[in-house]
């Protein structure tokens, strides 16, 4: 083959829930080194998308490949290994919070490694810095934390994985438009360093004009537009415009995503 | 009606499931021992005051009971062995997992339930951690010790409770009291009590876990299912006594 392997692959991907079809036949590939967008409005099903790709919910139908596995059957115990190998930040940065940002950050080295403490502790300083916290947060409790903080919390954890593929869930959701654009130049950071391949599902066009490589528009459960972004966000599909200017997308608004 | 009867077969569905989940994934690594014993101090250390104060108010209110009516037909020397019977049997068990199950049960579906509205159960997949093993078979193993510990205790203070309760109410010689109980009493009878517990503490975890990892819709949702295990685990403790009764009595007596 003379194409590298898509790290996803995914192919006519339909889920539903109860009766509300929320993906009606999704594909797309993320090659190595890419970062892809997918915006889209509230419940348009970008996290299912998103929770499709980690493997946390099963597809109905459709194939869909992480690094090479198909993954739409697989067991809970067999996806773990591969969950290993990205890192999710979650929308409410998800921290455990009866832990200290040291030990949420430590956590999944203490689960997965033989590391000492002090191996531990250096890992731990050196993934906050890379999301630009200092060492006095170590022991804050995630309550004690602002917004910001904590998602760059959540992005530390899921760095100490050491993973080849990240997946945002909403970013910049609930953020002020400084740590916005903050957590959008920490995203470029990244991927010039620790990881250059990831996913982003997004409503905030400045962060896909910011991170993305290629931009996807899904709307009422379809991809209306897929493609490099500077295409897709200036282009002239109506729809794709109508989402832009704040019109679309919220059709189906209501349906709480991830159940 | 048709939701309604869905949901049970959900429920009865999903409870079976993680039963069989639990049971696959009881191999636990060695760093979550720890976990087992700090379930054994939540689950078992911090009902102590609940179980024992149920136990000896029962212990003495089913002996004094007994002791006035039986009198009625001049059975009265009989009271020692019926309520040691009783309570052996039934009260200690029953009582037991049905309040300090209430109790456990509730206080895991919270716990467990708001690490699921938060997404803290999803994150600890995404870490590449068994959800089932970290916060499931722990607290399962620690109810197998926790459940036969508070009964054996309840037993006994129960039993004991009955006792002074019949020596300063109905003035009974004590010494014949612990005479015809424990004449009439067998290793059996509080062996058979004791296999209950066991059963009642593997099934009331495991509906506060189920409740928990499948609550839904914030924090509505998990006051829902809060109060959901509370009554989950009272009829599932009162009806499947009657089940496991039966079955002891046919496979034991």
């Amino acid at each position: 083959m003379a194409m590298p392997e898509p790290i996803v692959d995914a192919h006519d991907l339909r889920k539903s829930f109860d009766a509300n079809a929320v993906l009606r036949g999704v594909s797309f590939e993320l090659a190595k080194g890419e970062t892809l967008v997918v915006m889209g409005g509230s419940g348009a099903g970008k996290t299912v998308l998103l929770r499709l790709v980690a493997g946390l919910i099963r597809p109905d139908s459709g194939r869909l490949q992480v690094f090479g596995r198909s993954i739409e059957r697989l067991s809970e115990e067999a996806l773990l290994p591969l969950r290993r190998r990205m890192g999710y930040v979650f929308q409410s940065a998800a921290l455990f919070d009866s832990l200290s940002v040291h030990d949420n950050v430590a956590y999944p080295l203490r689960e997965h490694t033989s590391l000492g403490e002090a191996e531990i502790d250096e890992r731990v300083v050196r993934n906050l810095s890379v999301v630009g916290l200092s060492s006095e947060v170590l022991p804050l409790l995630p309550s004690e934390l602002s917004g910001g903080m904590r998602k760059r919390v959540g992005i530390a954890r899921a760095l100490s994985v050491e993973p080849e593929m990240l997946l945002f869930d909403e970013p910049t959701a609930g953020l002020d438009p400084t740590n916005s654009k903050l957590v959008a130049d920490l995203m470029l950071e990244l991927r010039g360093g620790v990881c250059d391949t990831a996913m982003v599902v997004t409503h905030d066009v400045e962060l896909a004009r910011t991170v993305a490589d290629r931009v996807a528009v899904l709307i009422a459960g379809e991809f209306a537009a897929l493609g490099p972004a500077d295409e897709v966000l200036s282009g002239n599909n109506p729809a794709v415009q109508a989402f832009l200017a704040g019109g679309a997308g919220h059709g189906a608004a209501g349906f709480r995503a991830g159940r | 009606m048709e939701g309604y009867l869905r949901r049970t077969v959900v429920w009865y569905g999903g409870v079976g499931l993680l039963t069989r989940q639990v049971f696959r994934s009881l191999a636990l690594p060695p760093k979550y021992f720890l976990l087992i014993v700090q379930e054994i101090e939540v689950m078992g250390v911090r009902s102590l005051g609940v179980a024992m104060t149920a136990a000896i108010f029962t212990g003495m209110v089913f002996t004094i009971q007994s002791a006035v009516n039986m009198g009625r037909f001049g059975a009265e020397s009989y009271v020692g062995p019926v309520a040691a019977l009783a309570i052996l049997r039934e009260l200690g068990p029953v009582l037991t997992a049905i309040l300090v199950g209430g109790k456990v049960a509730s206080g895991i579906t919270a716990e467990l339930g708001s690490m699921k509205v938060t997404e803290q159960i999803d994150a600890l997949r995404m870490l590449g951690v068994n959800y089932i093993k970290r916060l499931v078979v722990p607290r399962v193993l620690a109810a197998l010790i926790v459940f036969p510990l508070l009964t054996v205790l309840a037993d006994a203070v129960g039993v004991l409770g009955g006792m002074l309760i019949m020596f300063l109410e109905r003035g009974a010689d004590m010494y014949a009291y612990w005479n015809i109980t424990s004449y009439w009493v067998v290793p059996k009878d509080f062996l058979t009590g004791v296999g209950k517990s066991v059963f009642f503490g593997v099934i009331v975890t495991l509906i506060g876990c189920y409740n928990g990892l499948s609550t839904e819709g914030g924090t509505e949702g998990l006051g829902r299912a809060t109060t959901a295990t509370v009554v989950h685990v009272t009829m599932a403790v009162i009806v499947s006594d009657f089940f496991i009764t039966k079955l002891f009595l046919t496979l034991f007596y």
